[in-house]
């Protein structure tokens, strides 16, 4: 498919602007613009057939099951875009006065009391852009928190188990700490003995997610938390994997003292391939004073920013956070209200069926009831046939299905991460087994349709060497390279994919 | 094209996967066919800087495949007299060829008795068995 | 109201297939000290129609720019968004996909943002730019991030005449990062080049926003070479709707470009989510932060799409990461590929100039009616900072019962500036708007 650059004509254009009677104002010549930006020149119609084109390229919820392990690839609901588009939300700037945002503030406070029930703690801020951002800010909040206690110089470390998002660590780093990484016992839990070896008075925290990225409840949470409570550390909760327990176990019972909420996963804001997110963080009451500002608060009947906290770690993004994310995330929790333990209980209930089916003939690393997600292991469809878990992603997409998430965790060789979320049908996870089961098969009897698959979709298995090698990240114009000269093969990394 | 496996027995190895050719009192630095192998083909080679410092067992540059990256390990600690212009170019050199064009570093050493303490031919070979 | 489909039979046959009695056993690895044992404590589950009529009120009490004239900006604008947008973000294919981790399924986005990577790349003059920061402020973060490791340097330099909102992020990431933060102050409305190059010394950057937040242009090919002379990295902070008329920063010096996106296809939704840019030049591509989008060949030999460069990234660098994010705004920058494309390069000079030509315009009416400007001496683009000749809440206060909100209160932050308002003036706004802005501040 050609690039909208290539469909672009000279001359051409799409919208046409208002002409207004005022006099031309001019730019210094030595800040002008001298070489115009070659922006795409086409006609309206022609760039709805482009993106609409485009978007036939793409495969989202809306297109079928989308098991991405770790992303909680969940219906979205139409109603809250159209909530979402709303002219009160939509088009309010803000640094409308506070009269004037009361409606905006009031949906924020009320969803940040909602976050508070669900998460069991005590404080929230919404400000954080994305589930990562929730990291590093819980991260600055422990920072701030130790300094004020004049632990700071001491407290350097925080500890991440070797099942984590790639996100904790890089985190880690980004707020200025060492790391510690503690291993995963023979159940999937975290091994204790070495967590105890591992804490200290130098110790900062933990990060953990809780279900863990294998989808297993770590059953010795009481005594982690008391490990650290012990030497005066905090625990922060990796809120990836809320989905499983919401209404069932909230992560301030756990012993949490920080947590992070992704509104684009549990809370169904739609991830708009790749994005947008919102990474609220909530916290217990002797961490509120560190929260970003502004902190929105509520006064009698009144609602208003507060920017006076002198003991915040100050902003971590533009304003007051994603609004539109808010809304969309506000009008979801709405809807079920506490039903969410429902919710969160088919969860739980979908992901073990499929669990059950698969079991027989996938690897099971950790042979447990799953929460909302679970992890097999392709090891014996690799050693027995040389088919591995990215042959077993790409044949999926023959079947109409976006594979799982794979290579992650890493502790599991050839992991196949499996969400399928709430919101499938059992038909749906049934005509998912079948396929699964019917690929393995194939694997035996004709390994060749898997290695050269999908077969079916608008490009073959690509070159990423190739992509890495020559770097072209943008359009070339009249210079563009062009690759058909190269030797291209298939080759594409075994390497983890997903979260 | 991958070269395949060979570990050379006139080289002296690091239990990290790092190759050393000791010439006189200098020594040209590699990583191993295992190496390369666990990577995958090579993209990207960050390499130090001629004249930098180098000490042993220490990182002085980064590998990639796009699945991957690795610090390279220094098997012997020395000051930095060349670094493989052609691997910079064409990091899968080190695929095709990991003893010879793929080489990453020559160093003057500053305390040769560390050749010394690194692994023969079988004493690595028995870490890679066990890898 | 649920989004769930199972029925009661389905809940029955797959406790029986999964060997459980009752969906309490599927979380019986869950100790008992650590369950909720009662209803959550929210308030009831409400039917579209219910959330719908809720959300209304909610929204209705909110005073948007369709009930009150702005002339609010400060880093947030009220562009023009062109239909196509809307319909383009509604695609279900793109709204609900998510990251193109998978590139066979993922074509769309991936061929999208390669489009929008060269869109930016274009404006700013820059050889890459990543899929998109969370917005303009984290952005800049991100680019101390990379000029800390490019450069081996701790300090930063960052005019107080950038946005207040982008300094306070980059003062809250500084501690972990290990980064000092020194500020140079504006003089009379822009930088003083010889100020800011004797600041520069041993900083790994100088970010500097052009136009600035006072909407005054900034001598910015001086101040970026008041940075290549210290070595240190420029770094501008633009109005991707200036770049029509005004130059790239890749022309006069800067090794990075970065700024919000809002302003392109994107409402002003109480701040967001919009997305933040970061283009940068080729010797950064590996310290980038984010996703990049490369282009390849599939096993036919067909051209394709692919993330690329992923070794920078937190799921195979880990601690050592460039940057920590994943979840990014890709599809608020497709919204700005999409504006983008239906301006064009003819169009977006037009908005550049109308918006320029109208701020000149309201300008020239304010000081005849005998208000004062800031900074009369300057050049601006869409902003101007004027003064009400009284408080600045106070002249807000009585514009806004006549309808109209002039704009952004400046002593917020800046001292000496409390009778001064920031007037922002999009191409949405008409000369007869104007005049009503006019009315609305005299006395």
């Amino acid at each position: 498919m050609k690039l909208i650059f290539e469909k672009s004509q000279s001359g051409r254009r799409g919208g046409e602007l208002p002409r207004y009677d005022v006099p031309p104002a001019r730019v210094p010549a030595e800040l002008r613009r001298e070489r115009p930006p070659r922006l795409p020149e086409l006609a309206e119609p022609e760039i709805v057939r482009h993106f609409t084109e485009l978007s036939t390229r793409n495969f989202g919820i809306d297109t079928g099951f989308y098991p991405l392990g770790s992303c909680t690839m969940k219906y979205n609901p139409r109603v809250n875009e159209r909530l979402a588009m709303l002219p009160g939300f939509r088009d309010l700037h803000p640094y409308q006065d506070e009269d004037a945002i009361q409606g905006a503030l009031e949906l924020m406070w009320r969803l940040q009391e909602a976050l508070i029930e669900v998460s069991g703690l005590q404080a929230c801020s919404l400000q954080p852009a994305a589930g990562s951002q929730g990291e590093l800010t819980g991260l600055m909040l422990m920072r701030a928190y130790f300094a004020d206690r004049g632990e700071a110089d001491r407290r350097d470390t925080i500890i991440t188990a070797d099942t984590a998002h790639g996100t904790n660590p890089a985190s880690v780093t980004m707020a200025g700490y060492k790391l510690a990484k503690v291993e995963t016992d023979a159940r999937g839990n975290v091994d204790l003995a070495h967590l105890r070896e591992l804490v200290s008075e130098r110790t900062a925290g933990l990060m953990l997610t809780n279900p863990s990225t294998l989808g297993l409840f770590d059953e010795h949470i009481e005594e982690i938390a008391e490990i650290f409570h012990d030497v005066g550390a905090l625990l922060y909760y990796d809120g990836a994997n809320l989905n499983a327990v919401c209404g069932i176990s909230r992560p301030g019972d756990m012993g949490f003292d920080i947590v992070h909420i992704n509104l684009h996963k549990t809370f169904s804001q739609p991830h708009g391939g790749g994005g947008p997110g919102g990474g609220p963080i909530v916290v217990r009451e002797r961490l509120e004073p560190f929260l970003p500002v502004p902190a929105v608060v509520k006064d009698g009947g009144r609602f208003r920013l507060d920017f006076d906290r002198p003991k915040s770690i100050g902003k971590v993004r533009g304003f007051s956070g994603p609004f539109g994310v808010f809304v969309r995330s506000y009008a979801y929790i709405r809807s079920y209200g506490p039903r969410l333990r429902e919710m969160s209980e088919v969860a739980v209930l979908n992901a073990n069926y499929l669990l059950a089916r698969l079991k027989e003939t996938y690897d099971l690393p950790y042979d447990r009831l799953a929460m909302h997600e679970f992890v097999l292991s392709a090891r014996s469809l690799k050693r027995e046939h040389g088919i591995s878990a990215l042959d077993v992603a790409k044949r999926l997409m023959d079947y109409g299905f976006h594979p799982p998430t794979i290579y992650f965790p890493l502790v599991v060789p050839e992991a196949l991460m499996i969400e399928p979320t709430e919101t499938e049908a059992k038909e749906t996870l049934d005509e998912f087994a079948e396929a699964m089961l019917a690929i393995a098969q194939e694997a035996a009897e004709e390994p060749e349709v898997l290695r050269d698959a999908p077969h079916g979709r608008p490009v073959k298995r690509l070159d990423e060497v190739l992509a890495a090698k020559r770097a072209i990240v943008k359009y070339g114009f009249e210079e563009h390279p062009d690759l058909s000269n190269e030797q291209a093969e298939p080759r594409q990394l075994e390497a983890q994919k997903g979260a | 094209m991958a070269a395949s496996e060979t570990y050379p027995d006139d080289l002296k190895y690091h239990a990290e996967h790092d190759w050393a050719r000791v010439e006189g009192d200098e020594a040209v630095l590699g990583i191993t066919w295992f190496a390369q192998d666990a990577l995958g083909e090579l993209v990207h080679y960050e390499p130090p800087n001629e004249g930098d410092t180098i000490a042993k067992d220490s990182a002085y540059g980064e590998v990639e495949s796009v699945k991957a990256v690795s610090d390279v390990i220094a098997p012997l600690s020395g000051e930095v007299l060349e670094v493989n212009a052609k691997v910079i170019e064409e990091p899968e050199t080190v695929n095709e060829d990991p003893y010879g064009d793929g080489w990453l570093i020559r160093i003057r050493m500053t305390n040769p008795s560390e050749a010394d303490s690194l692994l023969g031919l079988d004493a690595y070979k028995q870490v890679v068995a066990e890898a | 109201m649920s989004y769930l489909s199972l029925t009661e039979r389905d809940r029955e046959e797959m406790l029986a297939a999964i060997g459980v009695s009752s969906v309490e056993e599927l979380f019986r690895d869950i100790p008992a000290g650590v369950r909720l044992g009662r209803e959550l404590d929210l308030e009831p589950s409400l039917s579209e129609q219910e959330l719908s009529r809720h959300l209304e009120e909610l929204a209705a009490r909110n005073i948007d720019t369709s009930k009150e004239l702005s002339f609010l900006g400060a880093g947030i604008y009220d562009h023009y968004v062109p239909a196509v947008v809307d319909t383009v973000l509604q695609r279900g294919e793109f709204l609900t996909a998510y990251t193109p981790y998978q590139p066979e399924m993922s074509q769309g986005v991936l061929q999208a943002i390669f489009e929008y990577q060269t869109v930016i790349c274009e404006l700013t003059g820059m050889d890459v730019s990543n899929a998109s920061g969370y917005d303009g402020t984290t952005v800049a973060a991100d680019a101390c991030y990379v000029a800390k490791h490019a450069t081996g340097r701790t300090k930063v330099v960052v005019t107080e005449a950038t946005n207040p909102q982008v300094r306070q992020v980059v003062k809250t990431y500084a501690p972990g990062f290990g980064l000092e933060i020194v500020e140079v102050p504006h003089r009379g409305g822009v930088t003083d080049p010889d100020e800011l190059r004797r600041a520069a010394t041993d900083a790994a950057c100088v970010i500097f926003q052009q136009p600035n937040f006072f909407g005054c242009l900034e001598p910015a090919p001086d101040l970026a070479a008041a940075a290549n002379d210290a070595e240190a990295i420029a770094v501008a902070h633009v109005d991707p709707i200036s770049l029509g008329v005004l130059e790239a920063p890749g022309a006069y010096g800067c090794g990075m470009a970065i700024g919000e996106g809002q302003g392109t296809g994107n409402y002003q939704s109480f701040a967001g989510p919009h997305y933040g840019f970061l283009a940068a030049r080729k010797e950064f591509i590996r310290r980038m932060p984010g996703r990049i989008v490369g282009e390849t060949l599939d096993a036919a030999g067909e051209r394709g799409y692919v993330l690329t460069l992923q070794t920078r990234e937190q799921h195979i660098r880990r601690e050592k990461a460039t940057s920590n994010i994943t979840t990014n705004q890709t599809l608020l920058a497709l919204a700005g590929l999409v504006h983008l494309s239906w301006l064009g390069p003819q169009g977006l000079r037009e908005v550049g100039e109308t918006c320029m030509s109208l701020a000149a315009y309201a300008q020239r009416r304010l000081t005849a009616a005998g208000l004062e400007l800031v900074f009369p001496e300057q050049t601006t683009f869409k902003e101007f900072a004027v003064r009400t000749g009284r408080s600045a809440t106070d002249a807000i206060r009585t514009a806004r019962e006549r309808g109209v909100h002039p704009g952004y209160a400046l002593g917020r932050d800046y001292q000496g500036l409390d009778d001064a308002v920031l007037v922002a003036v999009t191409e949405r706004r008409t000369p007869a708007d104007i005049d009503r802005l006019v009315e609305a501040l005299t006395p």
